[in-house]
């Protein structure tokens, strides 16, 4: 069987950071965003994933690891603060948060 | 020529104790004046009485010591910088020791009959303090080796003479008169000041015996510019032309405190100092001329005043303005030991004269205008009679000490060639004993007359022992320079060279005629004012020649020109500085530096809009410029 070109995987992890940024910074909800950041990630470890493939080593898998463990430690304390927020004011809009400024 | 005299040096290590002295009592009474209460005033006057007994012990070592004998005592080390080496020296010489018995004993006279002045005073304790200062003032004054430590004593003695003057500050009269004094006296202190600098500059150092050796290879142009500015600080200090006017205001100030320091010490700084540093003077040539004819103009100016005043204080303030101008006169003429001569005997009548006023005035619930007084020899006769002595002393009639020092002061005049000084000295001797007999007939004489209310009554005894000693002095005093045997004159001649006496056939007529002129001017007060008829006559005088009679009341309008010429520019010169340069130019530099960073700060603020999403894409925005700066540079290494 004909192996895929890299590349490929490459751009598709590239398309889905850039959806993930543009997502993140778009959408107003703050769960939304949320899920856009998780996006982000998954899309540079499967940059890291291809990049360790065509080096031949498994420096880039064994780093996908660590970025999936703060990942999943950075979602529990974001959704803590979310849930907190959202108990205070019924809201989970992101622009209502707006106190902390000139 | 003297014989040679084995010269033996002494001990001198008791000369700073005599400073010591009044100072420590001074702190003491300074910190500790409420607890020590009515126990300041003999305190103050035991310090400074020990320091005369001091002051005599080292007397007689100095003159047990041999014709030579002087000795540089360094209390402690002070400024030294390479070469420059000023120490805390004290100079102690037949000058210095003559000058220190004079302040300490005059001094001490004074602390007793203050004792009885003040009594009751609310700040009894911190006007001993003050007036103990001012002793210790004096002698760092008169006993400085070094011209700076001379500054300081110099400077002493006027803050003193500020905190004295305006002891009674609730009075503004009196606050007002300190302020003049002290910012008169800085006029003067600054040309000192100048005069020092230079002096430094081109001899290298400060100490009075280097600068009086190197005199005599000074050029004639430097020594005069340093010598006329040394004459503009006496000027200040010793109240002459033009530098005069703060004295007699200074008479707001206690009356003991005008005895002590506006007659008999502080005023004579001046004349001490030029006798000091004769030699720079004589090595300019005009120095001395401007010293001598200031001093008889001031002289004659001072008695014309004096003549009409009817302040009894403030006759007897222009009447030591007149005097001093006589001291400089002398010393103008190179008569030093003379002009030291006259300081003594002006010390003993005229601070006799001014007690005196002072226990009038104690009488009479602080009346001093002579027109209201009359007769007070019969209610107060020890004052009387004590106050007659420093009449007969200040005009010059003999054997009175003041004859004496008067009568040298002229013949050293006439001996000089100077004969137009001494015409001056002449006219002013005979109007000095006009006025002073004016006021001695007008307040001790004819009908009693006391203000309303008044009970006259004769000094108490702390106030008598001053007066009775300060007369006694007038009467004998001239015996310490009696023509002929000139005791004073020949002790100082180590110090100040040797002056030349007039022929005794020449001397004699001089002394008979100054005593004539003093005659007639006793004869013309008499005349005018001791009878009813006399006051006929001299309503007749005043309005015959009211023009020159009003500007002499008025002091010659002296002080209404340095008000319009000096002072009113000097305020407005500080308003300037204060309303435009300090409040808009300086605080506009600071005020408007914090408005500038505000500003700034006002626009920077902005960027904290609290949104998340702003900021979300300032992070976004960083991180490419940041990655394409790395791949850009990457790229192109």
């Amino acid at each position: 069987m004909t192996s895929v070109s890299p590349l490929y995987f490459l751009a598709l992890a590239g398309l889905l950071f850039t959806v993930g940024v543009v997502g993140a910074l778009v959408r107003r909800n703050a769960i939304v965003i949320f899920m856009f950041i998780e996006l982000m990630l998954n899309g540079v470890n499967l940059a890291f994933v291809t990049f360790a493939r065509m080096q031949g080593r498994i420096d880039g898998q064994v780093l996908v690891f660590f970025v999936l463990v703060v990942a999943a430690a950075e979602v529990v304390v974001g959704l803590a603060i979310i849930v907190t927020i959202f108990r205070r004011r019924a809201s989970a809009n992101v622009d209502d948060a707006s106190l902390l400024k000139w | 020529m003297t014989a040679p005299v084995l010269e033996a040096g002494f001990d001198a290590t008791i000369a700073p104790w005599i400073v010591a002295l009044p100072l420590a009592s001074a702190v003491v009474l300074l910190l500790f004046g409420r607890r020590v209460g009515r126990a300041a005033g003999i305190v103050a006057s035991a310090a400074v009485g020990l320091a005369f007994l001091l002051g005599v012990l080292l007397f007689v070592r100095l003159v047990a010591a041999g014709h030579d004998a002087h000795e540089t005592v360094r209390m402690f080390e002070w400024i030294v910088a390479g070469d420059f080496d000023v120490g805390a020296d004290l100079l102690v010489d037949r000058l210095s020791m003559v000058m220190v018995l004079v302040v300490t004993g005059v001094g001490a006279l004074i602390h007793v009959y203050s004792i009885g002045y003040m009594h009751g005073d609310e700040r009894y304790a911190r006007y001993f303090a003050y007036l103990n200062l001012f002793v210790a003032a004096m002698l760092v004054l008169v006993l400085a080796d070094n011209l700076v430590l001379l500054y300081v004593g110099w400077e002493g003695v006027g803050l003193c003479s500020y905190l004295l003057i305006g002891f009674w500050f609730e009075r503004p009269a009196a606050a007002h008169a300190a302020k003049k004094a002290f910012v008169v006296n800085r006029i003067g202190d600054f040309s000192f000041l100048l005069g020092i600098l230079l002096l430094s500059v081109t001899v290298g150092s400060l100490a009075i015996g280097s600068v009086n050796e190197a005199a005599g290879a000074m050029s004639s142009g430097i020594a005069t510019i340093a010598a006329l500015l040394l004459f503009g600080g006496a000027t200040g200090k010793s109240a002459q032309i033009p530098l005069y006017v703060w004295l007699p205001d200074a008479m707001e100030g206690p009356t003991p405190v005008s005895a002590l320091i506006h007659a008999a010490t502080m005023v004579t700084a001046g004349v001490y100092m030029v006798v000091r540093l004769s030699p720079v003077f004589e090595a300019s040539g005009d120095a001395l001329t401007v010293v001598a004819w200031i001093g008889a103009a001031t002289a004659l100016w001072a008695a014309l005043m004096a003549a009409a005043e009817y302040d009894i204080k403030r006759v007897l303030a222009y009447s030591t303005i007149s005097q001093l101008g006589y001291m400089f006169l002398a010393a103008g003429v190179g008569a030093y030991s003379i002009a030291i001569f006259h300081l003594v005997t002006h010390a003993f009548f005229k601070a006799l004269m001014f007690l005196g006023a002072g226990a009038v005035m104690h009488a009479l619930d602080g009346a001093t205008d002579m027109r209201a007084m009359g007769g007070l020899r019969k209610a107060m006769p020890v004052v009387g009679w004590t106050f007659a002595t420093g009449w007969l002393a200040i005009s010059g009639i003999v054997p009175f000490a003041g004859f004496f020092s008067k009568d040298a002061i002229l013949a050293a005049a006439w001996e000089e060639g100077d004969y137009a000084l001494y015409a001056v000295g002449l006219a002013t001797a005979l109007i000095t004993a006009f006025y002073m007999s004016r006021l001695f007939f007008r307040v001790f004489e004819g009908r009693l007359r006391a203000p309303e209310g008044a009970h006259p009554h004769d000094a108490p005894p702390t106030m008598a022992i001053a007066l009775v000693v300060l007369a006694g002095l007038s009467v004998v005093g001239g015996v310490i320079n009696l023509p002929g045997v000139l005791t004073l004159e020949h002790f100082l001649e180590p110090v100040v060279g040797a002056g030349h006496e007039p022929e005794a056939a020449v001397a004699f007529a001089l002394g008979a005629l100054a005593t004539v002129v003093a005659v007639v001017g006793i004869a013309a007060a008499r005349w005018l004012y001791t009878t009813d008829a006399g006051r006929a006559r001299r309503d007749r005088l005043t309005t015959g020649f009211a023009g020159p009679v009003g500007a002499v009341r008025r002091k010659f309008y002296v002080d209404e020109l340095y008000t319009r010429a000096l002072v009113r520019p000097g305020k407005a010169f500080a308003a300037f500085c204060t309303d435009v340069v300090d409040r808009r130019v300086i605080d506009g530099v600071v005020n408007g530096t914090a408005g500038l960073v505000a500003g700034l700060s006002e626009g920077v603020r902005r960027i904290q809009t609290g949104y998340v999403r702003n900021y979300a894409v300032t992070f976004l925005l960083g991180v490419v410029v940041v990655l394409s700066i790395l791949v850009l540079r990457v790229g192109a290494s």
